[in-house]
This record gives C-alpha cells, sequence and structure tokens, in this order.
C-alpha cells in the first residue's frame, strides 16, 4: 500500500513508515486477540485455586492445580480414555481408508463418481442423524460406555475424510512412478504396497494426526454415549469441571493446559499439509 | 491384465464413456455377461481396493442412517425401545406413526424459530470469518520483520482442541468473575451479561465460533494468495491500477477456487457446530441459542423422556437441508464453469 505522492522514491512493495505502523498495529491486535484467551488459561492453571478470578497476571505461582488434578480426580483415566479411543480411531481409519484414497485418485472405474459423492456427502452429515441410532444400536449391543463402541462411532467420522484427505495427497505423486512399477512388473496392489506408500508417508501422518484430533476433541457422541467418572473421555471429564452450578476454575485450567499442550505441539508442526490436504482433494474432486 | 498401466486403465475407461457398452458390444461381444466379464477383469483391482470402505460405510453409515429415518417414523422413546435393564431384556413396543413426527415438527413454531437463527448464525459465522480472515492473509502475504511470529500467533486458536477454548471462553465471559467483565469495569462500563441475555448470548457465541474459525481461513486464503504470479501484479502496476483495482481484479479472482472450497467447508461445519453452542451455552439462556443440531441432540439426550423418534426426524430435516444447500451451491459451481 504505497502513499501515491512519493511512490517514485520508494521501490516497489516498500510501504510508508505510516503504513507499515497500520499493519503492525493491526497485526498485534489481531495476534493479542488470537493468543489472549489461550494465555490467560495458562496463567490462571498456575495461580493458587483462591485466586483463579484474580485480574493479576501472575499470582503466587503455584502447581497446585495440577497436583490437584493428579491426585483427586480421575484426569489421567480421561486421558489415557481419550489416547485409547483416538489412538485406534486413527490407525484403523487411515488404514481402511489409505487404498481407497489410491484408486479413486488413480482409477478410473464404474462406481467411482457414486462413491467419491458418498464420501463428499457423508463428511457433511450432522451427528444429529446417526446419533439416535447408533446409540440405540449400541444399547443392543452392550457397547455403550464401552470405548469400542466410541471407536465404532467416530470411524464414522473417520473414515470418510481419510480416504477424502489421501485421495488428495497421492494426486501430489507423480503417475510416472506408478508406471515405472508396472514396467518393473508389479501388480496395483504391489505398486500401491511398495512405491506409492512410502512416498506418502507424509501424507498418512498428516491425515492420521487430523483423524487423531477431531477424535480428541470430540463432544457430542462421547458426552452422549460415556457416562460415569471412569468412563468419560477429556471432552466429557473437562465438562465435569464446569457446571451450573460450581466452577473449578483452577482445575479447569490446569487440565485444559495438559489437553491443549501435546495436541498444539503437534498441530504446529502438521499445519502447512493440513490445508493442503483439504482443500485439494475438494477442489480437484 | 497386470500389463495394463493406471494410465491406461484410466485411458480406456475414459474412451469408453457411457456409450461403451455398444461400442464393445459391435466389436467384440454380444451378450451381457461377457461384458460384466470384462469390467470385473478391468477393475476388479479398483473394486478390491474400495471393499473395505464400502463395506465399513455401509454398516456403520448406512445402516443406522435407514434406521433413523425409520425412527423418525415411529413413536420411540426412552421407555418403549428395546434395552436391558439388569439381566431383563425387554423388548422395543414403538410402533409406527407414519409422517406424524414431521408434521408436529413443521407445524411447530420452534422449527422455524431454530432454522432461521441456524441460518443466521451460519451467515454471520462465515461472512465474518471469511472477511477477518481474507484480511489477515493479505497481510501476512507481504514481506515484513516478524511475520513468522504473527502467522504463529494467529494460528494459535486451530491449535488448541476446541473444546478447551470453549472453556476459556466461558472463563472470560463468565459474568461476576470473567476478566472481560472486569477490564470492563475498570473503564468504568457496567458489566455485560455475556451469557446470561438472550442476545448477548448470541453474539458470545458467534464471537467465539469466528475466533475458532478465522485460523483456517487465514492459512488456506494465505496458501491462495501465495500460488497467484507475481508478474501479474507487476503488469497491472505497469498499467497504472491502484491498490484496490489489483486486489480486485487479481487478487480476488486468483483465489476464487480456494475461497469456493473454504467456503463451502466452513458453512457445513458451521451449520453442524455442536460444541460452541453445547459447551459454551448449553442453548441457553432459555433456548435462544439453540441450532439445529443442538435441538435434535437435547431431544434425545438432554430431555425427559427421551424422544429418540422426534430426534431422529430432526436429525433427517437437518441432513435434507444440507443437501438442498449442496445440491445449490454444486449448480452455481457448474454455471460458472467449474470441474466439480
Amino acid at each position: 500500500m504505497t502513499v501515491t505522492t512519493d511512490v517514485s522514491v520508494r521501490k516497489r512493495g516498500e510501504r510508508s513508515p505510516l503504513a507499515s505502523t497500520g499493519l503492525h498495529a493491526t497485526l498485534i491486535v489481531a495476534s493479542v486477540i488470537a493468543v489472549f484467551p489461550v494465555l490467560w488459561v495458562v496463567l490462571t492453571s498456575i495461580k493458587p485455586a483462591k485466586h483463579a478470578i484474580s485480574t493479576d497476571f501472575v499470582k503466587e505461582p503455584t502447581l497446585d492445580n495440577y497436583r490437584y488434578l493428579v491426585e483427586s480426580t480421575s484426569f489421567f483415566t480421561w486421558f489415557g480414555n481419550s489416547v485409547l479411543v483416538a489412538g485406534i480411531t486413527t490407525v484403523l481409519g487411515v488404514f481402511i481408508a489409505a487404498t481407497t484414497g489410491y484408486a479413486v485418485s488413480r482409477f478410473k472405474f464404474p462406481g467411482m463418481k457414486p462413491l467419491m459423492w458418498t464420501l463428499l456427502i457423508t463428511q457433511m452429515f450432522p451427528m444429529a442423524i446417526l446419533i439416535v441410532p447408533l446409540y440405540n444400536l449400541m444399547g443392543q449391543l452392550g457397547l455403550l460406555n464401552q470405548p469400542l463402541g466410541l471407536i465404532i462411532t467416530y470411524l464414522t467420522i473417520a473414515v470418510p475424510f481419510c480416504a477424502w484427505m489421501m485421495k488428495g495427497f497421492f494426486d501430489t505423486i507423480p503417475v510416472e512412478i506408478d508406471e515405472s512399477g508396472r514396467v518393473d512388473g508389479l501388480n496395483p496392489f504391489g505398486t500401491f504396497w511398495r512405491l506409492i506408500l512410502p512416498l506418502a508417508k507424509p501424507g498418512l501422518a498428516v491425515t492420521g494426526f487430523y483423524a487423531f484430533i477431531t477424535a480428541w476433541g470430540e463432544v457430542a457422541y462421547a458426552s452422549a454415549f460415556m457416562v460415569g467418572d471412569e468412563h468419560l473421555t477429556l471432552a466429557g471429564g473437562l465438562q465435569t469441571f464446569v457446571t451450573q452450578y460450581t466452577s473449578n476454575w483452577g482445575a479447569m485450567s490446569a487440565a485444559s493446559v495438559l489437553i491443549a499442550i501435546p495436541a498444539a505441539f503437534f498441530f504446529l508442526f502438521a499445519q502447512r499439509h493440513l490445508v493442503a490436504g483439504m482443500t485439494a482433494g475438494a477442489t480437484k474432486g | 491384465m497386470a500389463a495394463h498401466t493406471s494410465q491406461s486403465v484410466a485411458k480406456a475407461a475414459d474412451d469408453e464413456g457411457p456409450d461403451a457398452p455398444a461400442v464393445r458390444g459391435r466389436s467384440r461381444m454380444t451378450d451381457k455377461r461377457g461384458g460384466a466379464r470384462r469390467a470385473l477383469a478391468t477393475h476388479w483391482y479398483a473394486w478390491a481396493m474400495i471393499a473395505p470402505v464400502v463395506l465399513v460405510l455401509g454398516v456403520i453409515i448406512g445402516w443406522p442412517l435407514v434406521r433413523g429415518v425409520y425412527l423418525s417414523l415411529t413413536d420411540a422413546n426412552e421407555r418403549n425401545v428395546a434395552r436391558t435393564i439388569g439381566a431383563n431384556h425387554i423388548e422395543a413396543t414403538y410402533k409406527f406413526v407414519g409422517l406424524d413426527n414431521y408434521a408436529d415438527v413443521l407445524a411447530d413454531p420452534v422449527f422455524l424459530q431454530r432454522l432461521v437463527w441456524t441460518i443466521t448464525w451460519t451467515v454471520l459465522c462465515v461472512s465474518i470469518t471469511f472477511a477477518l480472515g481474507l484480511a489477515l492473509a493479505t497481510m501476512l502475504n507481504r514481506q515484513f520483520r516478524g511475520r513468522a511470529a504473527y502467522r504463529m500467533a494467529l494460528i494459535l486458536p486451530w491449535a488448541v482442541p476446541g473444546f478447551v477454548s470453549v472453556f476459556a471462553w466461558r472463563f472470560l465471559f463468565n459474568r461476576d468473575s470473567g476478566i472481560l467483565n472486569k477490564l470492563l469495569d475498570g473503564g468504568g462500563i457496567s458489566a455485560i451479561p455475556w451469557l446470561d441475555d438472550p442476545t448477548w448470548a448470541k453474539v458470545s457465541v458467534i464471537a467465539v465460533n469466528v475466533w475458532l474459525g478465522v485460523p483456517f481461513m487465514m492459512v488456506a486464503l494465505l496458501g491462495g494468495l501465495q500460488s497467484i504470479p507475481g508478474e501479474l501484479y507487476e503488469a497491472a502496476e505497469m498499467d497504472g491500477a491502484a491498490p484496490w483495482q489489483r486486489f480486485r481484479h487479481i487478487t480476488l479472482p486468483g483465489l476464487r477456487a480456494v475461497s469456493m472450497t473454504v467456503i463451502l467447508l466452513s458453512t457445513i461445519w458451521t451449520f453442524n457446530m455442536f460444541p460452541v453452542i453445547f459447551l459454551l451455552t448449553r442453548g441457553g439462556p432459555g433456548d435462544s441459542t439453540e441450532i439445529l443440531v443442538t435441538q435434535a441432540f437435547r431431544e434425545a439426550f438432554v430431555s425427559s423422556p427421551r424422544d429418540f423418534a422426534g430426534s431422529a426426524t430432526w436429525g433427517v430435516l437437518i441432513l435434507a437441508l444440507l443437501m438442498i444447500f449442496a445440491l445449490v451451491y454444486r449448480r452455481s459451481l457448474r454455471k460458472q464453469g467449474e470441474v466439480w
């Protein structure tokens, strides 16, 4: 945004000091809005519980909230449940969907279009349409309050988008590699397994990561299907700290920090590929 | 058949097109079974590869979906569905009632209320998120010091799991002890009932959803911006185009494909956004922030007795609405000559 009057003295792409200040000011405001809620929770988590609602940034820093979380709540049970459910969902989702992603990326076959549409439409399914029949089904199978029930439920979310996202990643691998495999006498399964899959590892990792994060943060099914302190996942467990009647902000903030750190850490590594994967599949359909 | 390269398989399928059987019939085969066998020989790899997904989707999505539609035609609730209490298994006693549930829901003014608010919520969230995401992406697309740091900071809301952020916001919004009201108090402004007043609650849920959604928009649009060739801007500048003209005639058209995608995704996500509403306000105060999906959830899991048939009805209606939206959207893309 050059100011037109003295454009001749500045090189292309340079900004006037005023424009530069404006740019930085806007970005600083936006960054503060983005970071503040997260930062505030982190700061609250190291305040003593009785000062949780204090406006001071730091007040008598202590790890009491974390100690409370470990000693007096089922936090680690919930954490374990979440890891178990999200982990198995991820592995199964990626495993089931990988060959499909490859097939729709490379071959044209009867039934491909309906399949692509099914994959797309199931991704926009609201949980509202499946939650009741799944709840009744799980009830009849005795899978309510069982991790397995939640895993099966999460696969309804994970499988379609894993297939969709992996198609996007396979599309970025040159077809010439498949051809060279065929020339060397590999059949399509061999090509997929020995040549394409190793090349697609980053894509698989990102897809798996996204499946994990989705299951990690799912609220509706987890709230409906899992009851009782020892069966909850993190999304359910966190709700027990802040209800209509009680607000244990200290424990809530400490738990939030412990839930968010691993997720955020991996996320910042994976995010570049994530967007590419999500939008590529959709635009090239 | 192993000699087929993927390319030639793709080409063969391309050449065949819709009238392929006729061509094939003329040249070689006369009976249908031969055609089917040939198709199987050509495509069995592909079919074998998609088999796991087709199977899984059929069992865990297809079957429940059919059951869901069926339940919406019955009077099922928690008292008459099949259930096991201790050692006793009680058979289902609900019965088929036809379209009664649909008539009830559609005749009830609540449906229209929810629909209007859901659409308002979706449109406002998506448009504000898109505008902010585009503005931030345009700024981050320039060269300046500290760009990576800003980017990192702005992405943070996306990196934290959604339900955690929503609790963080509940903490900030808290009427008596939340930091926002304390800051306002410090500035001499009286406390705002963020989550306790119907109008403010609506503002709050939209604000939180925008806060959650901007990073994805920003990163996706930034990717789009970076794929626009710099020469276009140079040429435009040579021709004397003002910054606004460059933005209007180069940037926006260049972002069309990625915008279409992110707007579609974001609309569907927002329309179905359960956690923000459920965890922030539980649909309250009263039922002022209840959207369609939280309403469906409330019918089956919050209200008593649990009304499974009613919830299934809401579910089917929501799905129908989304399908209509997707069809309209696809048609508008087609009109503009998109491939998809």
